[in-house]
């Protein structure tokens, strides 16, 4: 069975898919027995989650105005 | 390809479906029309990945995109390719404002970053102590402009490949493909990107005193 430190190193690959058959199974095994990893995987996705919720931004009216005047002014 | 002629519909108004691509059968101020037409959409979604990947300098990094991507219309053959062709120009844009400012990466010790754990750092440090589920206390304490500031300690190194896959939903191969990286590459910064993140996550929290109003 793999360490808890080996597991951890490839949690966010993990939840990304990006890991390979054998280490897919290699972290699964480890999963089930091991309670604190668990806990490291479900902060994973929390973390993955906070990221993703951060992305929304605003865009300032008066920029949007000047962006658009840049587009008006473009001569072939 | 196109069908018939482009002259037939002058009545019409210009629709993007329409065509498939520009800069055939086109006069130059029709092109800059469907260019203004292309990118006025897009404005928004720019605008916000040029924030999360420089900051106060986004509005700038926008202008430059505009401007090169109006110069170069020529390289976009499928209008439908609009979107993620002026996203590709963009994060080049944003990444020469980053070097010519002359941000230099950071001095990383990557054997502790390897090691690691925010969410072990968490457990151990206890900044809620009444708390059952600390870990998610913990994140929410941060704001979306929080999380995007913890961003911008990063290198642009790490942060580029971060918020193109985590937050703008690109695959790694187009992350690859944007950058001129080998996709190997790609997935090595964003494993030190992340855990780069986890690591900015607990100094900002502690820099900027949220563990302290949690804890109150
Ligand atoms: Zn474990």
């Amino acid at each position: 069975m793999i360490s808890c430190s080996e597991a951890v190193r490839q949690l966010w690959e993990y939840l990304d898919g990006l890991v390979g058959d054998r280490e897919l199974e290699s972290i699964e095994a480890h999963l089930a027995r091991c309670r604190r990893c668990c806990g490291e995987l479900e902060f994973a996705r929390e973390l993955r989650g906070t990221l993703e919720r951060a992305s929304e931004v605003d865009v300032p009216d008066a920029v949007l105005r000047r962006l658009t005047q840049t587009l008006e002014d473009l001569e072939p | 390809m196109i069908s018939g002629s482009g002259c037939n519909n002058r009545a019409s108004p210009i629709r993007l479906k329409d065509v498939t691509q520009v800069g055939v059968l086109y006069t130059e101020a029709e092109q800059a029309e469907r260019f203004r037409l292309l990118a006025r959409e897009q404005l928004p979604r720019l605008y916000g990945i040029a924030r999360k990947l420089v900051g106060s300098d986004a509005e700038d990094a926008v202008q430059d995109c505009l401007l090169k991507a109006f110069r170069n219309l020529g390289q976009l053959n499928d209008e439908s390719a609009a979107p993620a062709w002026l996203a590709s120009i963009l994060v080049n844009c944003c990444r020469d404002r980053g070097r010519t400012k002359g941000r230099r990466p950071e001095e990383v010790n990557f054997e502790d970053v390897e090691e690691f754990s925010l969410y072990r750092k968490i457990a151990y440090e206890d900044p809620f102590p009444y708390s059952d589920s600390l870990h998610l206390d913990f994140l929410e304490e941060f704001t979306a402009e929080d999380v995007r500031s913890v961003l911008m300690r990063l290198s642009e190194l790490y942060r580029v490949p971060l918020v193109l896959v985590y937050m703008e939903g690109f695959l790694v191969r187009e992350v690859a493909e944007i950058l001129e990286a080998p996709t190997g590459t790609i997935l090595a910064r964003l494993h030190r990107g992340r855990k780069l993140f986890e690591k900015h996550m607990w100094s900002y929290a502690t820099d900027h005193g949220l563990l302290k109003e949690a804890a109150r």
